[in-house]
């Protein structure tokens, strides 16, 4: 049977390296199919995370030959170079154990985006109806389908060099939040996204949107709260 | 090398774009210098421009004008992509800007030359 040279990082927080493995080569193979294999077969302490295995639940993420990848829907055949394959745990987040990355820091990020709601209505009153053909509605259609995977936080230098940028997905996430006319305090969301480490540290680089899993485009939501910050400044000076 | 997660057109335009920032600063402060010449040295200034007749300084030149251009277009793409609605079509405005500044500077060349 045919086998392929696995590079594995296993480590820490206070740091490690690759380790090499030899795996069987199957059909339909993906990298994760890959991982779990050297969990069962060749080393048990080999730690990861994930969860659903059809790209829903957004658990599996790592580096896959240096590009941040789902790894449950990544086919080794895409990947494979000169029968090898390196995999490790997503940048710019702080390591846990081998492949499991710490996430703390990229859910925070999205709270401090201001991802929280603010009702316009109490539970006592009707659901508000809305019309799924405003163009402010079709285009928060085009940024909801976010998985949390954080393949765009890993794949943002500028979350390398900055550590309170706050990132691609949770910048999205208060973009959609802002064209929520159920939102009551729109202004909250510019202001969460306008201060130090908000969407206009963002240089643009289009690393998030072409690593996207999910085909999402969190530069033009980045993009569109740059729009929304600056009229809001000329409008009404804040 | 640039690092696999990079290797892509926007990031390409992105390095492009602070590297011509970077060297038209460096440019700048050299420019003046020897524009300063006029007021105090004009002979030195006269020596200066007969050396820039050389073909390798036009051939410079053709680079320094390339940068200049090539930070204006992909400028004025930035600030589209900022403040204009969303165009889809960034890697072809990005290509674009790098064409329109070969345009521009191999004009000038073909001028100099």
């Amino acid at each position: 049977m045919q086998e392929m040279d696995v590079s594995v990082w296993r480590g820490d927080a206070n740091g490690g390296g690759l380790e090499h493995f030899k795996v069987p080569a199957r059909d339909s193979q993906t990298i994760l199919d890959v991982v779990a294999w050297i969990q069962q077969h060749a080393d048990p302490t080999l730690s990861y995370r994930y969860a659903c295995r059809v790209g829903m639940c957004g658990s599996c993420a790592m580096m896959v030959n240096g590009v941040p990848r789902w790894t449950c829907r990544t086919h080794v055949k895409t990947v494979l170079k000169d029968n090898a394959i390196t995999i490790a745990p997503l940048r710019n987040l702080p390591v846990i154990k081998d492949l499991a990355a710490d996430m703390d820091p990229f859910f925070d990020k999205w709270v401090a985006a201001g991802g929280v709601h603010h009702p316009t209505r109490t539970r006592d009153e009707p659901i508000e109806i809305l019309d799924p053909k405003t163009p402010e509605r079709v285009e928060t259609d085009t940024g909801i389908e976010c998985i949390n995977c954080s393949v765009c936080y890993a794949a943002c230098d500028t979350v390398s060099n900055n550590v309170d940028f706050l990132g691609p997905a949770a910048l999205q996430r208060a973009w959609t939040l802002y064209l929520d006319p159920k939102d009551a305090d729109p202004n909250a969301i510019l202001d969460a996204v306008s201060g130090k480490g908000g969407c206009h540290n963002c240089h643009s680089q289009g690393s998030c949107t072409l690593h996207c899993p999910n085909g999402l485009n969190p530069m033009k939501a980045i993009a569109g709260l740059k729009r929304a910050t600056v009229s809001s400044f000329f409008k009404g000076g804040r | 090398m640039i690092r696999p997660h990079r290797s892509h057109p926007l990031w390409i335009a992105y390095l492009l774009h602070r590297l011509s920032g970077l060297g038209l600063a460096l440019f700048l402060p050299v420019h003046f210098h020897v524009l300063a010449f006029a007021l105090n040295q004009p002979e030195r200034l006269d020596g200066f421009l007969r050396f820039a007749d050389n073909p390798l300084v036009k051939l410079a030149e053709f680079g320094l004008v390339f940068l200049l251009a090539v930070h204006v277009f992909g400028g004025l793409r930035l600030l589209a992509l900022e403040f204009l609605p969303w165009s889809p079509r960034q890697k072809t405005l990005a290509a674009s800007a790098v064409a329109a500044a070969f345009l521009v500077a191999g004009t000038f060349f073909l001028q100099a030359v």
